[in-house]
């Protein structure tokens, strides 16, 4: 009998661990739907979207600027070592231009975005949940969804294909600084190659891509801090929790949408 | 008018209200004491329905506070948090002006400002603190901003959590003289929690004590001293022996 029950346990262990897993997609399904509702009703607190534009948008523009201007030197280099070993280093800056705006500039501005965006908003909103600020949003008949989410999901959603953009162009600058000063290219000729490969929907691809990873940033540093535990150690895990969980959609959806836009 | 009937909540296995029945008529001011963690934040927070009860019934002036009625409610409460709970993105007067700001009613901005530097004068601050944050104010200049706050929009009915706590027995004694003036003044209907037993005094109509999840005693203010029950008389007196447990 008892052997039985030692048999059934990790069963038992692996069932509850089913069923919380539904029961938060349940949960933040739930969320998005309250979130997409108040975005459509009013009251509209456009003070708060102006100042969380800034916040997300403008405050996260050197992280994301600096990410780019390595990355695409680093991609310069890489794609020069690996084309020449079938004399294709002419490649470098097409490749450079498709890499940035298709998965790279998206990636990681979006990446970089969560460790910044995701634990801010989680952290301001889970220590507005630990002082009360929550509750006494809502006895000054003020909705904390209408008034903390959406201007936050809406300020990342509408700000991240901006980042993106801002992204790519340093990106592609970089790959070009390095193109130009260490492997020896032209640089009237390297510009050229990157007009002429570069496609508009290579673009457009990665800014559609960056707000869907804005709007995982600000939904995930919400939900969790709108959940967030007790005290600061509650407020502390829900800013984990926040930056991992959008960090792990950004990469799942990133895939999903390359699938979705690139499958031949 | 409030009125509770066998109200009941836990969290998880731990039942903090085991049925609680209380009236709080028109213009009553209650005060409610009871032992840290005995669930008075949460009573309250249960007729705010910021906490949803597991059973029993919650109504105001005759609705039920889950339905329809508790955005009507909302629109004529105010509250005083036991932290302050002021938004620290803020500044003091737009703390203090929320209210009045937002919704179907809202002022002008210029004119939200002087309501609300009118409402700091009330409880003795001057417009000098109004474009401070709420973080750079100490804690007994917080407490007078939430309660500032809390009739900024001249509410019918106002809950107090832990007015004094925290703070030195003056600022104590001058928060209890502002609560009891202003509910005067007003003629709102409020739930005053405390443990301390000078508020009681000052505010209070009548008294509720809370123990175990259930309303132990309840009555007038002046009734209070001479009552019998020795669970009552334990918290007045601050007797370290008596019928309530402690830890120690
Ligand atoms: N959101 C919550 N989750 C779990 N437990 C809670 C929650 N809110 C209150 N409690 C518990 O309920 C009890 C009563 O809390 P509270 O009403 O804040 O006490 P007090 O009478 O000091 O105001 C405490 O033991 C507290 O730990
Ligand atoms: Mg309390």
């Amino acid at each position: 009998m008892g052997g039985g029950l030692a048999l059934l346990a990790p069963l038992a262990v692996l069932g509850r661990a089913t069923l919380a897993l539904l029961a938060g997609t349940g949960r933040l399904t739930l969320f998005v739907l309250q979130i997409l509702r108040h975005a459509l009703t009013p009251p509209w607190y456009l003070r708060e979207l102006g100042q969380q534009l800034l916040h997300i948008g403008w405050l996260s523009l050197p992280v994301v600027g600096l990410t780019a201007l390595f990355t695409g030197g680093a991609l310069a280099l890489q794609i020069y070592a690996g084309g020449s070993r079938f004399n294709a280093e002419s490649v470098v800056p097409s490749i450079v231009a498709i890499g940035m705006t298709r998965e790279l500039g998206p990636v990681l501005g979006g990446l970089m975005v969560a460790g910044r965006v995701a634990a801010a908003i989680a952290a301001e909103i889970g220590t507005m949940k630990v002082t009360e600020q929550i509750d006494a949003l809502t006895t000054l008949s003020t909705n904390p969804i209408k008034y903390l989410a959406v201007p936050r999901v809406l300020a990342a959603t509408l700000t991240l294909p901006v980042l993106v953009a801002v992204g790519d162009s340093i990106g592609i600058f970089g790959g070009f600084l390095v193109g130009t000063t260490r492997l020896g290219f032209d640089a009237a000729t390297y510009l050229d190659n990157t007009a002429d490969y570069l496609e508009l929907w290579d673009v457009i691809s990665g800014l559609i891509k960056g707000a869907a990873f804005g709007f995982i940033v600000a939904v995930m540093g919400c939900y969790h801090g709108m959940g967030s535990g007790r005290g600061a150690r509650g407020v502390g895990r829900a800013t984990t929790k926040a930056v991992v969980s959008a960090s792990i959609l950004i990469l799942g959806a990133n895939y999903l949408l390359t699938e979705v836009f690139f499958r031949a | 008018m409030i009125a509770i009937t066998d109200l009941e909540k836990s969290f998880g296995p731990k039942a903090v209200l085991r049925g609680i029945t209380l009236e709080v008529p028109k213009g009553e001011s209650l005060v409610v004491i009871g032992g840290s963690g005995t669930g008075k934040s949460v009573l309250l927070k249960c007729i705010l329905g910021l906490v949803r009860p597991d059973g029993g019934s919650i109504t105001l002036n005759g609705q039920d506070v889950t339905g329809k009625g508790r955005e009507a409610f909302l629109a004529r409460f105010g509250m005083l948090f036991q932290g302050g709970a002021l938004f620290d993105s803020l500044t003091v007067w737009q703390n203090v002006a929320f209210r009045l700001v937002r919704g179907p009613d809202r002022r002008p901005r210029a004119e939200a400002r002087a309501i609300a530097v009118e409402k700091l004068a009330r409880v003795g601050l001057g417009a000098d603190v109004a474009d401070l944050h709420p973080a750079e104010l100490s804690g007994g200049m917080q407490k007078r901003v939430g309660l500032a706050r809390a009739i900024a929009a001249d509410p019918e009915v106002i809950f107090f959590d832990e007015p004094t706590t925290g703070l030195d027995p003056i600022m104590a004694g001058v928060i209890n003289d502002l609560i009891r003036e202003i509910v005067a003044e007003m003629g709102a209907t409020t739930i005053t929690i405390t443990h301390d037993m000078s508020s009681v005094r000052a505010i209070a109509d009548k008294v509720a004590m809370l123990h175990a999840g259930k309303i132990r005693w309840h009555g007038p203010v002046a009734e209070m001293d001479s009552a019998e029950d020795p669970y009552l008389r334990q918290f007045i007196t601050g007797a370290p022996e008596g019928p309530i447990e402690t830890l120690r």
